[in-house]
Order: C-alpha cells, then sequence, then structure tokens
C-alpha cells in the first residue's frame, strides 16, 4: 500500500510551492484529491470532470482505457490535472511517496501553463469549467427525462453533433467577423481600387457582390452554423449544439498545446525536484521515473520527450539554465505559443537530428523511412512534423453555402492541404452533417489530386470525381 | 495561495459508478451490432471449434464513433534512436495505434473496434434474432423428469410440516376478537385464556408439478471425403457448429452423435469431428446406414425424437446413389426431421453431381434441403432449415 500519509504530502507540497514561487510560476490556487484506480478510470473517461453529460461514447472509453489497463498494456496517468480555477487534479492512492512529490510539481507546471498561455486564456474561463461543465450535464438530463424528447432522441443528436465537434474555428484569440462586419468588408473588396490611370482609359465596372449569399464568407465554425441556419431545429436541439461545441472548444487548447504543455510540466518537475533536496533514495527513484516519463517512444512521438527537449534547449539558448534572460524568454513562450508555431520557431535543425526525427510512408506491407532530418530533409520532416501537431491533425472544414443552387443543400469545402480524407470516415461524418441539417450535404475535397465531392442525401452516400 | 488536499474517501469510492449507465448503453450498442453482423462473425474461422466460455474477440462496426480524418497512406512522423535511414522498415502498414499517430487528438482511433465477448454470450446473442423452432413436438413421447412441489392456496387439513404458522395465528386472534375478549382485556380484566382450536389450523397446499422433458437426439452426419477440400469442410463444418450450439444451449437432454463418413462412416467424438480431415471417396449411403444402426442400437424412434443434419459437397459414386436415396428414405421414416445441406463453393465444379437432384425424387415431408455455396449462405441456410422445422411443427 501507500508508503505516505496525507500530513507528509502536505508537507511535501509546501516545499514544493516554496520552489513554485521562486522560479516564478503564477498558479491558480491548487485542489488535489486522493482516488483510487476506479475512481481515476472514471474521471478519465470523463476528461476529468467532476460532473458531465451521460453519453455510450463515454461509457465505451470507460471499457477501453480499463481493458488496456487490466491486461497491462498501459498504466494510468500518475495524474489527471484539468483546467479550472482553482485548478483540480486527482493523484492516485497507490502511488509511491516520490511519485506524488514528481505529481504534485508537474501539476503545479500544468497549472501555471493553464493560467497563462494564450489559448487557454483566449478560449476558456477556468473560474467557471467545473459550474459550466455541470449546467450542461443537467441541462442534457433534462432533455433525456422530458418525455417529449427523451433518452434515445438525445442519444440520436449528440452522435450526430459529437462527430463534429472539432469542426470549429481553431484560434479563438483571433476575433471572427460578425454576419454584418462580413457584408461591409465584401463592400470593401468590392469597392474599385484608385486607379491613377482613370484619366487614359475607360474605368472598368467592378462585379457588384453577392450579398444574399450565405455565409458570406467560408464559416468554419459548423455546429454553430447548422444551430444558427437550421430552422427546422428544435430549442433543445439548437442547445445540445452548443453544449457540443462549448465543450469542444473547452478542449481545443489542450489539443493545440499537448507538446508544449507536457513538456512545460516536465521541465518544471524537473527543476522542481532537482532543487528539493531529496534524500538518495527518493532522488534515485525520482530519476528512474522522470527517465520513464519523458523517454522517446522508438518509431512514435512522445509529447513529454519532445517538449521536454524543446523547452530545455530554449533555456540554453537564450541565456542558460537559471538566468534572469532565459526565465523570461521561457515565459514569453509559453504565454504567446501553441504546438504549431513552438515548433516551428524553436525546433532547430540540430534538436532534430539530435531527436532523431523522420518521417515515414507505407510501402507494401512495411511502414519505411522516407525522410531523416539531415541536411537535405529535415525542413520535409519538419512540415511533416507540423501538420500533425495540435488541431493541423483535424481535417479543415467549412461552410461554403447554406442554399446550394437553391436547394437548401449545404455545400462544405475541405481545405485540402495534401492529405486526403479518410473516405470511409467522410461518409459516415457527412451522414451525421446531414442528420443535423436535415437536407442534403455536400463535401468539396480532393482525392488523390483530383477535386472531387462527397454527397450524403436522400439515396445516401455517393463520391465522384469532378473532373 | 493555499492548496488543498481532500483525502481518499473509501465509502465516495464505493458509490460512485459513475459511468455505469454509459457503460451499459454502450454494451447494448455493442450487442447490437454484433447481431447487425452475425452472419459475418460466425463464419468467422477462429470461433469454430473453440470451448463455449473461452472469450473470443469480434470484430464489430458500428459502435464507432466517426469524424472527419485524414487517410491512412499518408505516414507519419516519429523519433528514432539517433542512426535512423531512408528505407529502413519501422514498423508494419494497415496496422492502426502503430508509431507516430501523433499526440493527442490526432489519433483517428483503431478502424474497427474488437470487442472480447464469450462464446457463450455470442451463441446467445445469435439466437435471440432467430425465432426459435420447437424442436418438442406436441405429440412427444415425454419422459417425467423430475417432481418438483409448487406450494399453491391453502387447507384445513395437512401433515404437521406444512402447516402456516402465521395463518394459523391470524386465524386465532381474528376469532378471538369476535368473540370479544380483546375488548375485556383492554379494559383491565384478567383475560380468559384462548387456545387454538382445530379450525385455526391451517396447512400449505402443495401441488405436485412434474416437469416434462423430451428426448432427443441429434445426429450430426458429415462427409469427409477428398472431395471436401478445406473450404467446403470448413462450411459445414460451421454449419454443425451452428446446430450443434443451438442444441446445446437450448436442450439439455438431448444427445449429439457425430458420424463422419467417407467410403465408409464411423461415430467420432466433438472434437474429431470439428477438427479432423480424411480423405478417400465418397459413400453418402455408409453415412446412413450407420445412422440407422445407431438409431436402431441407441435412440429407438419409439422413445426419442431424432433429428438428423447431412452436409456434402454432394460428389457421390454414382453406383451408390440408389442405395443413398433408399437409406435417406429409411431415415426420414425414422427421423422427426432429416436435413441436408449440400456445400457447393463457387467456382467449384457446380453441375459435376449433385445429391439436391437425386434426394428430389425423395417424397418425404420431413426431409429438407439447402444449399450453401458461400461462408454468407450459412447462418441463413441454417434459418432456412430451423423455419421449416418450424412449420412441420404447426
Amino acid at each position: 500500500m501507500s508508503d505516505w500519509t496525507l500530513a507528509e504530502l502536505e508537507r511535501w507540497d509546501e516545499r514544493i510551492r516554496e520552489k513554485v514561487e521562486a522560479f516564478g510560476l503564477d498558479c491558480y490556487p491548487q485542489e488535489f484529491e486522493i482516488c483510487d484506480q476506479n475512481a481515476m478510470l472514471g474521471y478519465m473517461a470523463y476528461h476529468g470532470m467532476p460532473a458531465h453529460y451521460p453519453h455510450w461514447s463515454y461509457g465505451k472509453a470507460y471499457e477501453q482505457t480499463k481493458t488496456m489497463y487490466d491486461h497491462g498494456v498501459t498504466g494510468l496517468p500518475y495524474e489527471l490535472v484539468i483546467n479550472s480555477d482553482p485548478c483540480l487534479a486527482y493523484l492516485m492512492r497507490d502511488n509511491s511517496l516520490l511519485l506524488q512529490i514528481l505529481t504534485i510539481a508537474h501539476v503545479y507546471g500544468h497549472n501555471d501553463f493553464f493560467k497563462n498561455n494564450f489559448t487557454f486564456t483566449s478560449a476558456t474561463r477556468a473560474s467557471e469549467t467545473i459550474a459550466a461543465f455541470k449546467t450542461r450535464a443537467d441541462r442534457v438530463r433534462r432533455y433525456i427525462e422530458d418525455p417529449s424528447i427523451g433518452a434515445d432522441a438525445v442519444e440520436q443528436f449528440l452522435d450526430a453533433a459529437h462527430a463534429l465537434a472539432f469542426c470549429c474555428n481553431r484560434n479563438a484569440a483571433m476575433r471572427k467577423l460578425s454576419p454584418a462586419e462580413q457584408k461591409e468588408r465584401a463592400i470593401e473588396r468590392a469597392r474599385p481600387r484608385p486607379d491613377p490611370f482613370a484619366a487614359l482609359h475607360r474605368r472598368v465596372e467592378p462585379p457588384a457582390p453577392d450579398l444574399s449569399r450565405v455565409p458570406l464568407e467560408p464559416d468554419r465554425d459548423l455546429l454553430l452554423f447548422i444551430r444558427d441556419h437550421n430552422r427546422e431545429l428544435a430549442d433543445w436541439q439548437k442547445d445540445l449544439l452548443t453544449i457540443v461545441d462549448e465543450e469542444a472548444r473547452y478542449f481545443l487548447p489542450q489539443i493545440e498545446t499537448k507538446i508544449m504543455n507536457e513538456g512545460w510540466a516536465s521541465f518544471w518537475h524537473h527543476r522542481i525536484l532537482s532543487a528539493l533536496d531529496l534524500p538518495p533514495d527518493l532522488h534515485l527513484e525520482f530519476l528512474v521515473r522522470h527517465n520513464q516519463v519523458v523517454s522517446p517512444h522508438r518509431g512514435g512521438l512522445n509529447p513529454y520527450h519532445i517538449g521536454f527537449v524543446v523547452w530545455r534547449d530554449i533555456e540554453r539558448r537564450f541565456g542558460g539554465e537559471g538566468s534572469p534572460e532565459a526565465r523570461e524568454k521561457l515565459a514569453a513562450v509559453r504565454e504567446s505559443e501553441r504546438d504549431q508555431s513552438f515548433l516551428r520557431r524553436f525546433l532547430t535543425p540540430e534538436l532534430m537530428h539530435e531527436l532523431d526525427l523522420f518521417t515515414y510512408k507505407p510501402r507494401g506491407e512495411h511502414l519505411v523511412v522516407s525522410e531523416v532530418s539531415d541536411e537535405e530533409g529535415w525542413e520535409t520532416v519538419k512540415a511533416a512534423l507540423l501538420a500533425r501537431v495540435g488541431s493541423a491533425a483535424i481535417p479543415v472544414v467549412a461552410v461554403v453555402d447554406a442554399d446550394y443552387r437553391g436547394t437548401r443543400t449545404l455545400y462544405l469545402r475541405h481545405e485540402h492541404d495534401g492529405r486526403d480524407l479518410d473516405i470511409a470516415s467522410a461518409e459516415k461524418t457527412l451522414a451525421h452533417v446531414r442528420t443535423l441539417w436535415g437536407h442534403k450535404v455536400h463535401l468539396e475535397t480532393r482525392l488523390k489530386g483530383r477535386p472531387a465531392l462527397l454527397t450524403s442525401g436522400p439515396d445516401g452516400f455517393d463520391a465522384k470525381l469532378l473532373v | 495561495m493555499s492548496t488543498v488536499f481532500r483525502p481518499y474517501s473509501e465509502s465516495d469510492a464505493l458509490r460512485s459508478d459513475r459511468s455505469a449507465a454509459d457503460r451499459k448503453r454502450h454494451r447494448e450498442k455493442l450487442r447490437r451490432a454484433l447481431k447487425e453482423n452475425i452472419a459475418d462473425i460466425i463464419a468467422e474461422e477462429s470461433i469454430i471449434g473453440r470451448d463455449r466460455d473461452r472469450i473470443i474477440k469480434v470484430p464489430i462496426r458500428g459502435v464507432r464513433e466517426y469524424r472527419f480524418v485524414y487517410g491512412d497512406n499518408e505516414g507519419g512522423v516519429g523519433t528514432g534512436e539517433g542512426s535512423t535511414r531512408p528505407g529502413q522498415i519501422v514498423g508494419k502498414a494497415g496496422q492502426k495505434g502503430e508509431p507516430g499517430t501523433g499526440p493527442a487528438g490526432s489519433d483517428p482511433g483503431v478502424d474497427y473496434y474488437e470487442t472480447e465477448i464469450t462464446l457463450d454470450e455470442l451463441v446467445e446473442i445469435m439466437f435471440e434474432d432467430l425465432e426459435l423452432p420447437d424442436l418438442e413436438r406436441k405429440a412427444l413421447r415425454r419422459l417425467m423428469a423430475e417432481r418438483t412441489a409448487k406450494r399453491q392456496g391453502y387447507k384445513k387439513q395437512g401433515i404437521r410440516v406444512h402447516l402456516d404458522r402465521r395463518r394459523t395465528v391470524r386465524s386465532k386472534i381474528r376469532r378471538k376478537i369476535a368473540a370479544g375478549v380483546a375488548a375485556l382485556a383492554s379494559e383491565g380484566e384478567e383475560p380468559e385464556p384462548f387456545g387454538f382450536r382445530k379450525e385455526d389450523l391451517t396447512y400449505r397446499r402443495l401441488v405436485e408439478e412434474p416437469r416434462e422433458e423430451s428426448n432427443a437426439v441429434v445426429i450430426c452426419i458429415m462427409d469427409t471425403s477428398g472431395s471436401m477440400d478445406r473450404l467446403k469442410k470448413y462450411l459445414s463444418r460451421s454449419f454443425f457448429f451452428l446446430l450443434y450450439q443451438f442444441v446445446r444451449s437450448k436442450y439439455e437432454n438431448t444427445d449429439l452423435v457425430f458420424i463422419a463418413h467417407h467410403t465408409e462412416a464411423k461415430e467420432v467424438s466433438e472434437h474429431e469431428f470439428f477438427h479432423k480431415g480424411e480423405s478417400g471417396g465418397t459413400l453418402i449411403s455408409s453415412g446412413y446406414k450407420k445412422a440407422l444402426e445407431i438409431i436402431e442400437d441407441r435412440y429407438h424412434p419409439d422413445h426419442w425424437n431424432v433429428y438428423a443434419f447431412h452436409c456434402s459437397d454432394g460428389d457421390n459414386f454414382e453406383s451408390d446413389n440408389a442405395a443413398a436415396l433408399e437409406a435417406a428414405a429409411k431415415l426420414c421414416e425414422v427421423c422427426n426431421l432429416f436435413g441436408y445441406g449440400e456445400i457447393k463453393p463457387l467456382g467449384s465444379h457446380y453441375y459435376d453431381s449433385s445429391m439436391l437432384e437425386q434426394f428430389r425424387s425423395l417424397g418425404a415431408d420431413n426431409f429438407h434441403s439447402v444449399l450453401i455455396e458461400r461462408r454468407e449462405d450459412v447462418w441463413p441456410a441454417f434459418r432456412q432449415l430451423m423455419a421449416k422445422e418450424r412449420e412441420t411443427a404447426a
């Protein structure tokens, strides 16, 4: 069983907090809850939230994690921490004292990151996190209990809404223009440029902008667009779309900063524990555990590993360990970057070589290394890496026309970046979109280099090449 | 800044199983998906001949959550150990959850989802959507399997052990109140002793309930000759496997006999039947004769319901056809149902020879034949046979 008492943890926590303050981390008040494996599995299924609306997918998540855990495929995380104010974290009861100390220090790293990184501060309100999840849960439960709606209708609608959960604007810090502003911009664009040679030749009449089109500019917020433009939806359906969208926006920052966030927490737990003067036995365990956490996953990407290495490199390059310049630089970077920009700016070719980053492609039945991070290859590898971190791993789909050819058909466009969509998933997802929209849905994309149109209509699914 | 530590609370942990309802719902969806794909699943070779409590992995589509994701032929990015060179093999293609699916949020998830289920559970699901054939006929020869007693009402006469004390006492009290004794007692007077009378005594009435069980035997006859190639054997085994699971799950008191034949027939064990292959020519009559012999010896039709099923590719020695037909006719006489499944995988020499043609002249009502051409046919064929059985039973 455990080799620690709560009083001991509190003493260690006090010492850790001294270090946290000395290192200049800026945290929300912290709360720890000790829980056992079952509770941890339960929290994991619901993303750590104390209250969450019910849906079978969370039962599935639970079963999958539990199966993997029972078969020893994966261990449970040492900790689970959620972005809230006060910051809430769960500690596993059966972990050793050292693991608890390490975890507590790690949690303060996340806590500081939540409070300061722009993706979190612009998209979420930490002080309302838990209450917001609770309110949403209550709303969904109310619809389930409403005899005129019922569990099945809610479930079906949620199934469809979940399919589009992350089809939304990725950067909450960039304000979306209101329809009125979009209209202004469209008119502004259509206005003729001042022509210095106006006296010499006749002015070309600019085409009038089509202001009746909905949307005026491609809209990436699919759920919200459907909510606002499908007049056939009932209020509870619109509310479910809002709920799913709000949750997705809450989790998006975590997707966007996985590498930075985990790297940052690992960087600081390492720094804090090194400064704690641990007794030799604990220190040895610390080194072992830390190395496990930040060890490379061969052939894969361990966000803890990559993040840790990059943060350490930034510190080294901008003034060295402990210097005020370096500390200032680290704080600035953790505030204003996300995985995409973080890696683009701070993952140097030398570091890539050190990490031995490579790209691979399927060839026959094998995965074969195509490029490595050498002189010629690093740029390709970096581009491939950037296309896979954060929300870049999720295809961007935007609404182009809500009334295509006057038939209430929803016309979507996939912003193709060289990677084709998986057709089988696209087919099922489009069926979900159709459920939400209530009419035919088109999705324009490219398949094997050629433009293609996927359609989900009353006659089922259809995919055809446009040329 | 102060930190709060909330201690572990055992009672909270025991009380809260918050995901229980969602897990149950997921389980239900899983079951439905299983049912929809049952024809595919039961034809999976790995299932045949397994122990019933063994856990099997079943691929299911339908409980997946879909999103827009990138296709899987795009490769990925990974870290190596410092000496990775172009052209090096780092894994197997087509395996999901392999290296480089990227950090959180980007994982497209496993393509199709495998669930674990015991064979028993699967068989249960399988027969759930099959309307159960009534293997037990109305005019059956029945055995009194067991006598059990069931409580049904009360009576005034009986033996001591059946005495119902509560009712007896209640009856006495009722009488006492009626006699006004209780009212007197409340006024402080010395109550007279008030004893039980014979009419108070109430006994439980027990009714004997005979449980009737039918005596049934299912005879599985399989052609194991050389012309039965791997695929054909596999198809017939799947068919028998279904039959076998079905009979075992529904009729506890049912005997099963396995007969394998080529030019000679012999009775084999269940394991041999499902696992062993043989070769040689085909004399279908041999299998039938063996079945008749066994029926004669052990399962006299006066006492047993006999069901016989035969699977073959119909590639019989022509000289044997007459004998086979004759034996089949005899089998029909002693059996409640005699089923014949012809296994003709598409692409095999379809018109070479077929017992289906031969059996057409067999006039018996209780003879039924089905044709199995591919894996997917096994389940419908089985259903068809069972449906026929229902008709004749009705």
